[in-house]
């Protein structure tokens, strides 16, 4: 049962990284790609009508996690305080200068709210990647199982780490070439024009960082987190999902169709995205002090009942949740135009 | 009171007090919008497709800035407060999840079609659209009463050896005695709040001779939805919720009323401010024997003062809890007489003419914003010492390892952020009130140009 919560869980954090993750990225690329106000005003009508649906995925996998594994809710989320206070703020910065930016045609504003939606996303997606990175480094836990990182001691994946190393950082910049892609990747799909263009030219470039960030933390990773050698070598089989995140690597590069390559950039994302959580199961949040193994997904779940229970309610919403998914993207398909 | 508590009480007050400014107006304006877009499609006058728009648009941007302020809230559960997540989790995270899984999925998906969507949808789509937002909002109030009903009269859970906490009974979670009249209190104050804007807006444009017609359906509506409700909101409501925390909570109660001593035919304090040195209330302003009857139906009713209970179950701030409750129930009486003039008027066929009546209207729209923070601190100091109530102490409740000063940097930085926020929404609805609903007046270039028309 825990098992299959995990499962859950890992499933609303990919879905939330891949939908959200193009319209961050589309932040993240909107002063490089979009040079007009027309041409802003494009990139935002690209993610307009869906980016308030895809932040609802972070939340309801936010309440999803807390009521499926309380204790890692409650330990991660105190312990990494100050990087999850930034978030909120990002997240409300980008969310106004998105809703309000469209309710004034006035150069002057319009050049306010741009930056702040580029810096905001840019910002979020290396903080999101630096987050996936202390969870998979992992933390100091003291022997009651808490923690609380400072965002920076000296910068090295040891026993006093802190929010910021050189390990997390790697996965930071590299969520931040990931999402590049990826967002670039729905730009040239929703996009003509010289928007189109130019989102074409980056999705070339980001292919090539991505392509050696994700070597660098492969490698890196095996050599911080002695679990993944452990997990992948115990279950073979496991070895699906770098082999998925590969394949998609390739296929965005051979692939010419613009759907396509999108596609092939969130099965990138979600094969990277299992390919962690794998790698450190059934741990959640591994430790890296003596005095605590970590939170795993059986000490960190409540009792039966809540979890049972739990599922007779929320797979009819998850598939309800895929229904407006569905609605809302057919509703939505096709270019917008400029 | 040690420093980190204070710290992260205010903390968690601070941002949920300004974050249900927004919500509030939002689940009120909710169902006005439900009631233009009914009578648009029933009479077809273009009149009431307007007022429905121009709402649309005051909705969208309270919308936003309720989205943005909310997504701390759920935060802060983990960040502030671990060790009651930690121990709770598996019971309040079911609400909480239900809220995101349900409503807000809900809502996210219409919410677009609804302000995006009209010249793409027929009439009875687009008036879906409005309804299924509606339905969404006021589902997403009933997962978060759920979660505070829980939090007020726990139910459906057994405390375990290690000391967390299960849930035993979804049902007896979902179907808390609690939820049911604190629900109805919360929603009718979103409904009076959604009123009193949509009215004194009208008010405002008739006093100063613009957009008669608009201005007419403003009042009309505000008005008459605002009479039901304010007098929803003291009967039978606000009675059922007061005698949720007479039979469940006395030690509030006493508080709330500023009654120290136990006796028979308790009296309703009107005034007076409560000396908890003394344990009295000084210059007291009483109505003899009205506390007993609304307590036990009867006037001679014994009610217990706060003497009976030992001072560490009393509420740690009585005096706040008792000029909240006062200000919440004043404010009350308040809202109900001006709705009640006014309806008279309406009937009599002369408030549209009726200066001082209208200025009333106008000028009371804060009061509804008011009483809805004074209610809920009310709720929320009543419920301490508990965090929940008989099984946790809110001292217990913190994150151990975040320290006062770490709180105190994000409590600033929240206070910071909020005020731009504030300073933006002002300007933003200062503008769509000077366009007014008129058609030629599209203030907002929607950032949606008609998906599919290149494709």
């Amino acid at each position: 049962m825990e098992t299959l919560w995990f499962c859950l869980v890992a499933l609303m954090v990919a879905a939330y990284v891949i939908l959200d993750g193009f319209d961050l990225g589309a932040g993240i690329v909107h002063l490089a790609v979009a040079r007009s106000d027309a041409e802003r005003r494009q990139t935002l009508a690209a993610i307009g009508p869906v980016w308030d649906g895809n932040e609802v995925w972070l939340i309801a996998g936010g309440g999803t996690l807390f009521f499926a594994f309380p204790a890692l809710y409650a330990l991660a989320f105190s312990g990494f305080y100050l990087p999850l206070m930034v978030v909120l703020w990002l997240l409300i910065l980008r969310g106004i200068s998105i809703e309000f930016r469209s309710h004034l045609d006035n150069p002057v504003w319009a050049s306010f709210w741009d930056p702040i939606f580029c810096g905001s996303s840019t910002l979020l997606a290396i903080v999101f990647g630096a987050a996936l990175g202390n969870v998979v480094r992992g933390v100091p836990l003291d022997a009651a199982g808490d923690f609380f990182l400072p965002l920076w001691t000296n910068f090295l994946p040891g026993a006093d780490p802190g929010i910021l190393d050189w390990y997390t950082v790697l996965c930071g910049v590299t969520a931040l070439a990931v999402l590049t892609l990826h967002g670039s990747a729905w730009l040239s799909l929703k996009t003509d024009g010289p928007v189109h263009e130019r989102a074409e030219r980056l999705i070339g470039r980001a292919w090539r960082i991505v392509l050696a960030a994700a070597i660098a933390l492969s490698i890196a990773s095996f050599a911080v987190q002695p679990l993944l050698a452990q997990s992948f070598k115990k279950h073979p089989w496991l070895a699906v999902f770098p082999a998925l995140a590969a394949g998609s690597l390739a296929l965005i590069r051979i692939l010419r169709g613009e759907r396509q390559r999108f596609l092939a950039s969130a099965a990138f994302i979600a094969g990277m995205l299992a390919s962690a959580a794998a790698g450190v199961f059934p741990y959640v949040l591994p430790s890296v002090s003596a005095a605590n193994p970590g939170l795993t997904v059986f000490n960190s779940a409540p009792a039966q009942y809540g979890l049972k229970i739990g599922l007779a309610w929320w797979i009819p919403a998850l598939l309800l949740a895929a229904g407006y998914v569905a609605f809302v993207y057919r509703r939505f398909s096709g270019k917008v135009a400029m | 009171m040690d420093t980190a508590l204070a710290v992260d009480r205010l903390h968690f007050a601070f941002t949920i007090t300004f974050h249900y400014l927004f919500p509030q107006l939002t689940m009120g304006l909710a169902l006005l919008i439900v009631i233009l877009k009914t009578m648009a499609l029933r009479t077809g006058e273009e009149r009431y497709s307007q007022c429905a728009r121009f709402w649309a648009k005051i909705f969208a941007v309270n919308f936003a800035i309720g989205v943005v302020t909310g997504i701390p809230m759920e935060f802060q559960f983990g960040t502030n407060w671990s060790k009651f997540s930690k121990s709770a989790g598996g019971v309040i995270g079911q609400t909480l999840a239900m809220e995101g899984m349900y409503s807000f999925f809900l809502e996210s998906t219409f919410l677009g079609l609804f302000v995006y969507g009209e010249k793409r949808l027929s009439p009875r789509l687009h008036w879906v659209a409005a309804f299924m937002v509606f339905l969404g909002s006021w589902l997403s109030g009933f997962f978060i009463i759920a979660t505070n009903a829980w939090m007020q009269h726990p139910a459906g859970y057994r405390v375990m050896p290690d000391g967390s906490i299960a849930l035993t009974s979804l049902s007896g979670l979902i179907f808390n005695p609690w939820i049911f009249w604190q629900y109805l209190h919360n929603m009718t104050g979103a409904v009076v709040t959604g009123s009193f804007v949509m009215a004194a807006l009208g008010a405002f444009y008739l006093l100063t001779g613009r957009h008669r017609e608009h201005a007419r359906v403003f009042v009309r509506i505000g008005v008459t939805a605002g009479s039901i409700a304010t007098l929803l909101m003291i009967f039978p409501t606000g009675d059922g919720q007061g005698h949720n925390v007479a039979m469940h909570q006395p030690p509030t109660l006493a508080a709330m009323e500023g009654l120290f001593e136990s006796t028979p035919g308790a009296p309703l304090a009107i005034m007076g401010q409560p000396d908890t040195e003394r344990r009295r209330l000084d210059n007291p302003l009483t109505v003899p024997g009205a506390l007993s009857l609304l307590t036990y139906r009867r006037w001679s009713g014994s009610v217990r003062g706060l003497n009976e209970f030992p001072r560490s179950q009393w509420p740690d701030n009585v005096e706040l809890l008792y000029y909240s409750y006062h200000i919440m129930v004043g404010l009350g009486t308040i809202l109900f007489a001006i709705m009640g003039v006014a309806v008279w008027k309406l009937w009599r066929g002369t408030l549209m003419q009726s200066k001082p009546v209208l200025w009333a209207l106008m000028l009371s729209f804060p009061l509804p914003y008011i009483a809805t923070t004074a209610g809920w601190t009310t709720a929320e100091l009543g419920r301490q010492p508990w965090l929940i109530y008989g099984v946790m102490r809110t001292a217990q409740g913190l994150s151990p390892k975040v320290t006062a000063g770490s709180g105190l940097f994000t409590l600033l930085g929240f206070m910071g952020l909020y005020s731009l926020l504030s300073a933006l929404f002002l300007f933003l609805i200062y503008r769509e009130v000077e366009h007014g609903p008129e058609p030629e007046s599209v203030a907002v270039h929607l950032p949606v140009p008609v998906p599919g028309a290149a494709a």
